[in-house]
């Protein structure tokens, strides 16, 4: 994967410190790592930024919009509020692991068919939280849905899609049962 | 958004290392649980962080379990979600549970912790009224050992605790209560989600049978003073009273009478002044009517005297 050194002279990025430099074992959408990270980094950094996988958004920075939600052991959560420092022996699946295979997860095809998506900013946060939604509740209410994915914010669709697209991917994931 | 500058991070898996760690390394370093607080405290607060001591590879911290008596004591670094999400609170005190619920976004509640929340002292802070109410007592890790305190008298002012630096937070400790106990949390702002209080109200009752007559009342508020507080003369009111609208309604204004609230970019005081005394009676209301079971929990809108 690339990495994007370049990203990371814009004004207000700390100097770094290679002294304090700690060594983690991850797995990142199913594949092991061991990597040599600055623990004071953001999780969200170092995928976007020290790795490369640049699927995961950014949007408020402070924990609000949900945009860099990713799976930390299973769990959604904001990616933005992660230290690297924190991370041995983790499990991280980012939108670029939620797939398996050459085809879509049910939800990215839910989002694609019924106009989940317009900028697609909020996206991957979006579906990120959904895939753990589903995983947890088969059947979810509308409220149910509603209450999950409080912490991802759109600002294009009006929501009325995504709902939409969540029930047919919980549709289409039970009738694959 | 400004990034962290540089710090270390060190993972003890003992209470006993953290605070050597704390120790040895001197000033400028933070106890890290959820992150949910710090992190944004380094952000935008412009917090530097010498070096940071992760707390959660210390397994004793995590949990929720019984104890023989009854009592119920839950790890300082237990997640909101797995408040909001156990089974035993959920029965007990389905109260707790919600109030857990109302914090931030699941992503949040992943990763926010119940002793965070206590030990950042902030005076909306929503499991803080609920744990009030059911006499909630906490477990500190001092340099001249562990300290037990109620919960109440933690608190010293915004972002204040009794706590000193290097001390840490390990149990809260809910002790035995009636099997009768009714509770209600109510959190009222006008977004339904990822929204701090402008008002918290949470209210604990046991009730004589059927006549209503109230024994034990316990109130507390957040958001309407420097602390989390309890409102002692709204509970004075309905101590061996019969809970109804009258009584309910001169507890609410008792309430308000004593809380202390500012004027702030969410509300002004005489505004949160009138929703404590409008929550505190719908509050005591609903509590005394009793929870239905497996109530949803966006239904606590809904429900209304």
């Amino acid at each position: 994967m690339r990495r994007l050194a370049a990203q990371r002279t814009f004004p207000g990025w700390p100097e770094e410190r290679g002294d304090i430099k700690k060594k983690i074992h991850i797995t990142l959408n199913g594949e092991e790592r061991t990597l040599e990270v600055f623990p004071y980094r953001l999780l969200l950094d170092q995928l976007r930024d020290e790795i490369g996988v640049t699927g995961t958004k950014e949007g408020c920075g402070t924990g609000d919009c949900g945009a860099c939600t990713v799976l930390l052991n299973g769990k959604p959560v904001n990616s933005c509020l992660v230290f690297s420092g924190e991370l041995d022996g983790a499990d991280i699946v980012t939108i670029e692991g939620l797939k398996a295979g050459p085809e879509l997860h049910p939800v990215q095809e839910a989002f694609r068919q019924d106009g989940g998506a317009q900028c697609g900013y909020c996206t991957p946060g979006m579906l990120m939280m959904t895939a753990a939604l589903l995983k947890e509740n088969e059947q979810p209410t509308e409220e149910d849905i509603r209450f999950a994915l409080s912490g991802n914010l759109c600002r294009c669709t009006g929501y009325a899609k995504i709902i939409q697209a969540v029930q047919r991917a919980a549709e289409v994931m039970r009738e694959r049962k | 958004m400004k990034r962290p500058e540089p710090f270390e991070i060190f993972q003890p898996t003992s209470i006993q290392e953290a605070r050597e760690i704390h120790a040895q390394h001197g000033p400028g370093g933070y106890f890290l649980a959820g992150g949910t607080d710090l992190v944004i405290a380094i952000k935008e607060k412009g917090l530097l962080p010498r070096y940071v001591v992760d707390l959660k590879r210390i397994e004793s911290l995590s949990g929720i379990r019984e104890e023989a008596d009854g009592s119920l004591v839950i790890g300082a670094l237990t997640t909101m979600r797995e408040v909001e999400t156990s089974r035993v609170i959920n029965k007990r005190f389905p109260f707790l549970a919600q109030s857990a619920a109302e914090v931030g976004s699941i992503q949040i509640r992943n990763r926010a912790t119940i002793g965070g929340n206590i030990a950042n002292a902030t005076p909306s802070a929503d499991v803080v009224p609920a744990l009030l109410v059911l006499l909630a007592q906490v477990k500190i890790s001092t340099s001249s050992g562990e300290k037990l305190l109620p919960l109440e008298s933690v608190f010293l002012g915004p972002g204040k605790t009794v706590m000193e630096r290097g001390d840490i937070l390990t149990e809260i400790i809910i002790p035995p209560a009636s099997v009768n106990l009714r509770g209600e949390y109510i959190k009222f702002s006008p977004r339904e989600m990822m929204d701090l209080a402008y008002v918290g109200v949470a209210v604990a009752l046991v009730t004589d049978g059927d006549a209503n007559v109230c024994r034990k009342a316990v109130i507390a508020l957040g958001a309407v003073a420097p602390v989390p507080m309890r409102a002692r003369r709204a509970e004075a009111v309905l101590i061996n009273n019969v809970i109804n609208e009258e009584s309910a309604e001169r507890a609410g204004v008792a309430a308000s009478d004593e809380c202390a609230p500012i004027s702030d970019v969410r509300s002004s005081a005489a505004y949160r002044r009138h929703m404590v005394r409008v929550n505190t009676k719908r509050a005591i209301l609903n509590a005394a009517s009793g929870r239905p079971e497996n109530l949803p929990w966006l239904a606590r809108r809904e429900r209304r005297y």
